[in-house]
């Protein structure tokens, strides 16, 4: 609450310094996860099924075992029986059992002198497989009669009669449904598909493991979290998990992707089998594509009713996300983001999460809303052009505020949508001349934020300068804006402070950098344990000026007695007390724990431009501009960066990229030439607008802004499309083939 | 895997005669180290031809035509002033290969026997007339460049016969050439429709024209038919379009994860009816 009010007086927050890891970074000395090597170090190499779905009737490594160099092979029988739950599936994902349930799934693991060897070792392992039917697409696996993917799947809520690769279904809503879409002048429906697409993070997935026989071991690894590293390979391993020490390399992109385990457990059990040598594993762009990620494919039906105003007065949907052989597609997530803009008094949510032969999916920017809104917002935008409304006073009318019901069950505290429709409504953008074949699309989106388990310490060096220790990893900036609140809470230079991320056994339990969370969670609990020290700098000086400790406060790097009753002593520095520590009780530290609450849900509105080839089908995005409400920008740099990135991947997801599987449901297209992430020529330059709504629950205001933004994109520039085009594409990604189809023949893709 | 790095042609085709197993050359090396870390088509020897004098020259010939060293790269191609104004359209299709990097490696003839149907080009330097000298154990020959492909990753080549030099023919006035692709992205794609186009010119009448085709097929194809139907005409937009449907009636594409057969017919002719519009308007430049 502290400084929330006092909004534009900040000395520190707001402004643009250099990041601390950036010149390691640019000059290439930072380590990312394949740069830890280690003496004695050994290579590990992954052998992966060649079919989508195949019983694994025997495995014979005699004569990969024989070669010069190898020191340890592994396969299922390497891990331990009695996994359950959870934790069985993290185990089934990293190494087959019987069955391997995708193109791609690991099936035995080698450690040898050099990833040349390894490699080789990998071609004499004979495996004997007996294929078995697979199923892609999640309306076929919907199916009654599809391949079943694994038996009993299929948890409590599951109804009868459903397909057996119905993992789980979820039901929520409010309201009179059949009332809602009397009251409406139109109602209108449609079905909606978008594929899987990947993170994409320009860093491979790579760890160096070492574990002895004894259970206690350390890894090196490239994570968004590596306590949740620790926690699921003790899991799967049966290790305790104190005994791991897990410390974060750098990070080259993660999104979601890397808060969970694939090649972890295989280095580690490699490691072990090796008498505790220590094993690297660093996988190629290829494996990362067929075993890792991505996010889900979702089919899904929405229904909307609209007064000729523009009023929404009742709104359902049934999704069904495929989230790969183990379920977990973020389908929840997607019911929850829906609706959450608008105010709206009969919703009602179907979902199905259904399993499929494909890599288990992962967390990715805003799980499941992007899918949510490409299908909501394009039927909004739909009825707008039925109805001949403004597309962003619809969204103005309808808008969620400040005391809102949400759709999905919490009421909103202070929020800023109305704040971002109306700036993106004042930007040049919405009023710039289109030419012929020219399309303007407008959407929003919407992330709740995280909060999560957080564990921080703040310690004073003897100079008077300061460190931070978080167990957030780095990805976006995380380091320079909590460098910039320390700074603010004490007072003292950003050069000042230094903040570290540490491993595992320095701090309590952290959440990965996940869930917009880093600078909102470690930020404010850094705010608590500065405040400790300050508290305690305080204690001390008034016991120096022998006066109560009341009767002195901080201001501006100094202690300072609070006003004439308290005496007239002269301030002192943090340098000072600094210096003093060893005679005046030793250091000086601070450090705070808890679960963090009070995240600032942050809803973001983007308007696209483009331009439609009608002879090629070929889709240009001519402007692009992203409005969000960020609560309070503490480094507005890298809140624009994480703006564009997000707009950048959601352009991707709509335009070109998608998982290409053959007849044998194999994956044809695992490598960045053909799985078509958007290079930097493909982009005009993203404009943005940083909206600042504090947060009343944060010290600075801050709304997590990482995830929203990649959100709106999907159904801007399907909106887009269809005003340049006048043809509605209901499905991703906009392709050429398929814009030309649908220009050709009216098909919407679907 | 053999290393060798011959100072010589003859020395190369020796080398190559006596070596067993698979045998690669290196030029710019940008397909074949590709291939070597996926562990595709792994040579047992590897012969650098970048070491041989000569090979990195661009030349003019006494005849008025050029003559290309086998391991000159993309960027020194587009940096050549004279040869870019002559054949843009060859020009353009090299530089389409991969981005700054890959240009400053990647070569024409690398680009030709690597075989692929979507090489780009390839079909700029078919539809120029340009020839290749080969060397072998017999001597060398001049072969033309559109009789070195034979279908996916295969040419014409035999053992021990190694390409020294592209040779394009004298440019005249009234002469223009032009190549185009489509790709989804902007850059850093594999076309998945390309087309090249020379036309010469007589009072603005097209008198000859050479069309081709690539990624329609098994290889690069010479688009005869669809030459002729301009031939005598000054590309009206009703000769524009019988010739985009020719072109779309020649192709012989295939669906796969790059593009459907149905999308690629149809695209063909729209590239192709862009680029002859371009070829002609530089020869009518071409003063
Ligand atoms: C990132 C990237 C992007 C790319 N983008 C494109 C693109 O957009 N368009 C495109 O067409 N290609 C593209 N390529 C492929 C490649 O760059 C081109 O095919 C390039 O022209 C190959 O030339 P090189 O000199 O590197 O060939 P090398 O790899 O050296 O050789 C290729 C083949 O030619 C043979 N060879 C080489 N020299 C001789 C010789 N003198 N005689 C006989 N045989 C010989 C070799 O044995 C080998 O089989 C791309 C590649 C990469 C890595």
């Amino acid at each position: 609450m502290a400084k929330d009010d006092i909004t534009k007086s900040f000395k520190f927050i707001g402004t643009r310094p250099n990041r601390p890891d950036g010149f390691e970074k640019v000059t290439g000395r930072a380590k990312y996860g394949a740069d830890i090597s280690a003496v004695g170090m050994l290579h590990g190499a992954v052998l992966r099924s060649p079919y989508a779905h195949a019983r694994i009737k025997s495995i014979n490594f005699e004569k990969a075992a024989k070669l010069d160099g190898v020191k340890a092979i592994i396969t299922r029988d390497d891990f331990p029986k009695d996994r359950e739950g959870e934790p069985l599936k993290l185990l089934e994902n990293t190494i087959a059992g019987e069955i391997a349930y995708y193109d791609g799934h690991a099936i035995a693991a080698v450690a040898a002198t050099s990833v040349f060897t390894a490699k080789e070792a990998l071609k004499e392992i004979e495996v004997e497989y007996e294929v078995l039917p697979h199923v892609i697409d999640v309306d076929e696996a919907m199916k009654p009669d599809a391949p079943i993917v694994r038996k009993n799947a299929g948890d409590f809520s599951v109804p009868e009669g459903s397909s057996p690769n119905v993992a789980s279904y979820i039901e929520f809503g409010r309201g009179d449904i059949t009332n809602g879409f009397d009251k409406a002048d139109i109602v209108k429906s449609g079905l909606f598909k978008t594929e899987a697409a990947h993170q994409g993070y320009i860093e491979p997935h790579a760890c160096m493991a070492q574990l002895d026989h004894n259970g206690q071991g350390e890894m090196w690894v490239c994570t968004q979290g590596h306590w949740y590293i620790r926690q699921m390979c003790s899991e799967v391993l049966d290790l305790e998990a104190s005994k791991l020490c897990v410390t974060p390399s750098e990070i080259g992109g993660g999104f979601g992707g890397k808060t969970t385990i694939f090649i972890e457990p295989l280095a580690l059990a490699l490691s072990k089998k090796s008498g505790g040598r220590p094993v690297k594993i660093v996988m190629s762009r290829s494996e990362v594509l067929r075993a890792t990620g991505p996010t889900a494919s979702a089919s899904m039906d929405v229904k909307i009713g609209m007064t000729k105003d523009g009023y929404l007065t009742a709104g359902c949907v049934e999704f069904r996300m495929q989230g790969g052989a183990f379920g977990g597609s973020p389908v929840s997530e997607a019911l929850q983001c829906a609706f959450a803009s608008y105010n709206m008094e009969a919703v009602h949510h179907i979902g199905f999460d259904v399993l499929a032969n494909r890599p288990r999916a992962a967390a990715y920017r805003a799980p499941g809303s992007p899918m949510a809104a490409f299908a909501v917002e394009s039927l909004i935008d739909e009825m707008c052009t039925d109805l001949d409304l403004d597309p962003i006073d619809v969204r103005l009318m309808n808008a969620v505020a400040e005391g809102s019901k949400s759709s999905y069950g919490p009421k909103f505290k202070k929020i800023g949508l109305i704040e971002t429709l109306e700036a993106t409504k004042e930007h040049p953008n919405y009023s710039i001349e289109l030419g012929a074949n020219q399309g303007r699309g407008v959407a929003a989106g919407y992330w709740m934020n995280h909060g999560g388990e957080t564990s921080v310490s703040v310690s004073l060096a003897e100079d008077g300068s300061v460190n931070v220790s978080v167990g957030t990893p780095d990805i976006g900036g995380s380091r320079a804006s909590i460098a910039l609140m320390t700074a603010e809470t004490y007072g003292i230079p950003y050069d000042s402070v230094r903040v570290n991320i540490l491993e595992t056994g320095a701090l309590g339990f952290n959440e990965p950098t996940h869930g917009s969370r880093a600078t909102l969670a470690s930020g404010k609990a850094v705010y608590e344990a500065a405040n400790q020290t300050i508290a305690e700098m305080c204690r001390r000086v008034a016991k120096k000026w022998q006066i109560d400790p009341d009767a002195v406060y901080w201001e501006n790097g100094y202690a300072k007695p609070a006003g004439p009753n308290a005496g007239d002593f002269t301030p002192i520095s943090i340098k000072q007390i600094a210096s003093e520590m060893d005679q005046t009780g030793g250091p000086i530290a601070g450090h705070h724990e808890s679960s963090i609450r009070g995240v600032g849900h942050s809803f973001g509105v983007h308007i696209a431009d483009v331009e439609v080839d009608p002879e090629t089908g070929r889709v240009t995005v001519l402007r692009y501009l992203v409005a969000q409400d960020a609560g309070r920008a503490v480094h507005p740099s890298y809140v624009e960066g994480q703006f564009q990135g997000g707009a950048v991947q959601g352009i991707g997801w709509a335009l070109n990229e998608e998982y290409v599987y053959g007849e044998d449901g194999c994956l044809q297209n695992a490598a960045f030439l053909d799985y078509r992430i958007p290079v930097a020529s493909d982009l005009p330059n993203i404009d943005t607008i940083i909206v600042e709504v504090p947060n009343p629950d944060h010290p600075f205001g801050v709304r997590g802004v990482g995830e929203t933004g990649i959100a709106p994109p999907l159904p801007a520039l399907a909106n887009a499309v269809a005003a340049a085009t006048k043809v509605r594409l209901r499905s991703l990604p906009m392709s050429p083939t398929k814009v030309l189809k649908a220009l050709k023949t009216g098909n919407d893709g679907c | 895997m053999q290393y060798h790095t011959p100072s010589s042609f003859s020395e190369a085709v020796t080398i190559s005669n006596s070596a067993d197993g698979l045998v690669k050359y290196l030029a710019g090396g940008t397909d074949v180290l590709v291939q070597l870390k996926i562990g595709n088509n792994s040579p047992d020897h590897l012969i650098d031809i970048k070491k041989i004098p000569g090979v990195k020259e661009i030349a003019l010939r006494e005849d008025g035509g050029w003559t290309i060293g086998a391991a000159v790269s993309g960027v020194q191609l587009t940096n050549h002033k004279k040869l870019s104004r002559e054949w843009p359209g060859l020009v353009e299709g090299m530089e389409l290969v991969g981005s700054a990097q890959i240009q400053s490696r990647a070569t024409l003839v690398g680009n030709l026997c690597n075989g692929s149907p979507a090489a780009d080009s390839v079909p700029g330097m078919i539809a120029a007339g340009a020839t290749v000298s080969v060397v072998s154990s017999s001597g060398t020959t001049e072969v033309l460049v559109e009789d070195i492909p034979v279908g996916p990753g295969l040419t014409n080549l035999g053992t021990g016969e190694i390409i020294t030099a592209v040779n394009l023919p004298k440019r005249n006035k009234h002469e223009g050439d032009a190549y185009l692709r489509f790709i989804p992205r902007t850059e850093m794609d594999i076309a998945v429709v390309g087309c090249a186009v020379n036309l010469s010119l007589e009072n603005e009448v097209i008198r000859s024209a050479k069309v081709v085709l690539g990624a329609v097929g098994p290889k690069v194809e010479v688009a005869t038919p669809a030459a002729e139907c301009l031939l005598g005409e000054n590309l009206d937009e009703n000769i524009l379009s019988i010739f985009s449907d020719k072109c779309s009636e020649l192709a012989k594409p295939i669906s796969d994860k790059r593009g459907s057969e149905e999308f690629r017919k149809e695209v063909i002719g729209v590239i192709a009816k862009r680029a002859a519009k371009k070829a002609y308007d530089r020869a009518l430049g071409n003063k």
